[in-house]
């Protein structure tokens, strides 16, 4: 086993049992580096039985089988490796918060905040305490100093397919000065490959699509099981469909069951294609609407986070992503006093969804970003 | 890099004496106990040598031996198989807060089975008083189940007296004596149970064996059903290498115990006052009660035990905090807060236990790896620089 030297501080590596954290483990103890492998057990699989797919063992303690398999991955390299309990924390920065944007009309991204409240924050400090200086993650982004501001900055990864800046914004400086991506330059086919040269157990893993507190992907499932596993329900269920013209076309049961944009699953028929155009929490009404009512010309952001600069005075030109799988789009963004910013874009945007991010970039770099409101 | 194993109340090393009894039962006798030929009357001699051995250290006939796959198996097999058996429509069990997993949730399970059960709380140090357990029976109590020596704290319980009280009441008395035996004398005459749990992983003995001891003409359901039941009840063929380790370590156990348990209070004790001394503000969990030699409960204020229990690893230093499960995960001690212990000192207690291959030069390493890393724990903790600031 590696231990780490005096005089060495060793590397903290997340490690959640997929190909891309095992294979940072890997690329760091090749290159010598003195590693401390490190899970964090954030959710508890047992909760909400209802929701455990069909045939998945009923007791199994942690049941994170990735635990496990990153255990297998730090044995295989032989680092040490702890598994740390997260999931009060978990539960209340991400969980919890993200079931009460959907209660309220807005569509959440747990990653981000997972990102924000945990990884980088209880996990850098626990990584100090145990002597290791920096942390190492599996995610596809890079982080670099650039002399002449003396900050830190977060840019896209190479691969852009990959780029996993849209869930790094809120990183802070002092998390980003103790924070290393090392899959920043490479793609996936590459960090397969090293996986496999480094004969990793979980080289052929497949790759987990979902948020991962919700396995099966059925959100209204989970925010109405984890309601009620705490004596809660849904507030105001039941509420009107509308149209932007104030016509009611039918009635819904909770506004966390839609999302801005949608077009399946509405329960109205009516000859025409209608999309969510927006989720009204005071009147808890669904309204719905034609393709271009569904375009924005602006939006505003809140709880902004710059990164290469403090926040700025004047307005500055940038391209703005709505949503991981948006193609970032030219606007202008104007920071607000109250920590905000109103984004105007050149050409109005499909499903501008409050609850998402809004990341804005200059060429690769991170500039900063948000929650749209 | 020196290492130190301070963690012996979670499992012990096999004797050499032990393991060299073991090896011949894996390929050389290699027979079913169970079997008529000679292949398994070697085997059947070997497992009821064992037996005696077993009984010998409990003061027990062999005839009251039963062997388990380990203490879990042990103390469900008691819990479950006196409940089933006793008789009456409604049913009550009483335990107490600071039982061991392999008796709390046993209970737990009672209690969804429509069984009543009573968790008597415990003071400070972790004992339960003995009126408090005659306090919570009541006519439909049907078991009453305490552990001997807690395995968090070291914690002796009044089970002598907990006995005369159940036998005044005619009901029976379960002891969870996994934590004790090997460490304390132990005889179950003396003692009073009807039922009491081992378990020869924590005696020196290998992994996947325990024992029963159901005294005579005690009435319990079965647990397990299947064929090859042997003497004792239990079917399945026997572990026979396991059984065989198990009897070595029993009678090694009730060998050197009476050098051994003053030998490692002695170590004990020493690292207890040499904490004391480095460390500020370091408390000893449970340390007024009288407890088993080898076990040490400390709490570090301000100091995260995940990250001490981590820190000390690294330096090759094995002890724990709460309960660890199989992926590693800690969760908070429910013995801890049963004690009184707030969360925040419950999150910053370490339990350290010594044992057989515990030597001076240990104690030694210990003493001068624990106090830096718990001092840089601290440093990196902002409420300990406000209370350093205030002091």
């Amino acid at each position: 086993m590696t231990l780490p030297t005096d005089g060495r501080a060793p590397i903290a590596v997340a490690m959640s049992g997929g190909v891309d954290s095992s294979t940072v483990a890997a690329i760091l103890c090749e290159r010598g580096e003195s590693v401390v492998g490190l899970t964090m057990q954030l959710w508890d699989q047992r909760r909400l039985p209802e929701l455990r797919p069909m045939g998945a063992a009923p007791q199994r303690c942690c049941s994170l089988d990735d635990a496990y398999d990153a255990r297998r991955v730090a044995q295989h390299l032989g680092i040490p490796h702890y598994v740390l309990n997260y999931e009060d924390r978990f539960e209340e920065t991400v969980v919890r918060p993200f079931v009460e944007s959907y209660l309220a009309g807005s569509t959440p991204v747990p990653c981000a905040q997972c990102n924000t409240y945990v990884k980088f924050d209880p996990l850098v400090a626990t990584a100090r305490k145990i002597g290791a200086e920096r942390l190492a993650t599996g995610h596809y982004a890079r982080i670099r100093f650039n002399e002449a501001s003396g900050r830190y900055e977060l840019l896209r990864a190479m691969d852009e397919a990959k780029d996993q800046s849209y869930f790094l914004y809120g990183l802070t400086q002092e998390q980003m000065s103790r924070t290393i991506f090392p899959l920043g330059e490479l793609d996936k086919q590459s960090v397969r490959e090293l996986a496999r040269r480094a004969a990793l157990p979980v080289a052929e893993k497949a790759e987990s699509q979902e948020i991962c507190f919700v396995p099966s992907g059925h959100y209204v499932q989970f925010i109405e099981s984890y309601l009620a596993e705490r004596g809660e329900s849904v507030p105001d269920e039941e509420g009107e469909i509308v149209t932007t013209s104030g016509e009611v076309l039918g009635r819904h049961k909770g506004l966390h069951r839609f999302t801005v944009g949608q077009r399946k699953g509405l329960g109205v028929a009516v000859g025409r294609p209608l999309y969510v155009v927006s989720l009204d929490r005071g009147s808890n009404r669904v309204i719905l609407g034609e393709d271009q009512e569904l375009r924005s010309a602006a939006c505003d952001v809140r709880d902004v986070n710059w990164i290469p600069f403090a926040c700025p005075e004047q307005p500055l030109r940038a391209t703005v992503k709505i949503r991981n799988r948006h193609a970032a789009a030219n606007a202008t963004v104007q920071a607000l006093a109250n920590g905000g910013a109103r984004v105007r874009f050149d050409e109005p945007q499909r499903a501008v969804t409050p609850g998402q991010a809004a990341i804005f970039y200059d060429g690769d770099v991170v500039l900063g970003g948000g929650s749209i409101v | 890099m020196r290492r130190a194993y301070l963690d012996y109340n979670a499992t012990t090393p096999v004797d050499p004496e032990v393991l060299e009894a073991m090896l011949p039962y894996f390929s050389e006798e290699y027979g079913n106990a169970s079997s008529i030929h000679s292949f398994g009357q070697k085997c059947r001699a070997a497992v009821e040598e064992a037996r005696e051995s077993v009984a010998k250290l409990l003061g027990a006939r062999a005839s009251e031996i039963v062997f388990t796959s380990g203490g879990t198996e042990s103390n469900n097999q008691a819990i479950f198989g006196a409940v089933g058996a006793a008789f009456g429509e409604r049913k009550h069990v009483v335990t107490t807060t600071v039982e061991h997993a392999a008796v709390k949730t046993p209970c737990e399970e009672l209690e969804r089975c429509g069984v009543a059960v009573t968790y008597v709380p415990v003071n400070r140090e972790g004992g339960v008083c003995p009126g408090k357990i005659a306090d919570a029976i009541r006519p439909e109590t049907v078991l009453i189940s305490v552990m001997l020596a807690n395995n968090e704290l070291g914690t002796l319980q009044p089970v002598e007296r907990i006995a005369q009280i159940a036998a005044e009441k005619k009901i029976l008395l379960h002891t969870d004596a996994v934590q004790a035996a090997g460490k304390i004398q132990l005889n179950v005459n003396r003692l009073g149970a009807q039922l009491l749990s081992i378990s020869a992983h924590k005696i020196y003995g290998p992994k996947g064996v325990g024992a029963l001891y159901v005294r005579d003409g005690t009435r319990l359901d079965p647990l397990l059903f299947g064929g090859h039941a042997g003497r004792d009840g239990r079917p399945g063929t026997e572990n026979v290498p396991g059984i065989v380790g198990f009897g070595k370590a029993a009678e090694i156990a009730g060998r050197v115990l009476a050098e051994e348990a003053p030998r490692i209070a002695a170590l004990r004790d020493r690292f207890e006052r040499g904490l004391l001394a480095a460390i500020p503000l370091v408390r000893i969990n449970g340390c007024c009660a009288p407890r088993t030699p080898n076990t040490s409960n400390l709490l570090f204020p301000h100091v995260e035990a995940e990250a001490l229990v981590i820190g000390l690893d690294l330096k090759r230093i094995a002890c724990s905090a709460g309960a660890a499960c199989s992926s590693g995960r800690v969760e908070p001690s429910h013995v801890l807060t049963a004690i009184g212990l707030a969360m925040p000192d419950a999150h910053a207690s370490v339990r350290f236990s010594l044992g057989r291959y515990t030597t001076d030069d240990d104690i030694a390493y210990a003493l001068d790896v624990i106090p830096p890393v718990v001092q840089r724990l601290r440093s990196l903790n902002p409420q300990w620089r406000d209370a350093v600031v205030v002091r």
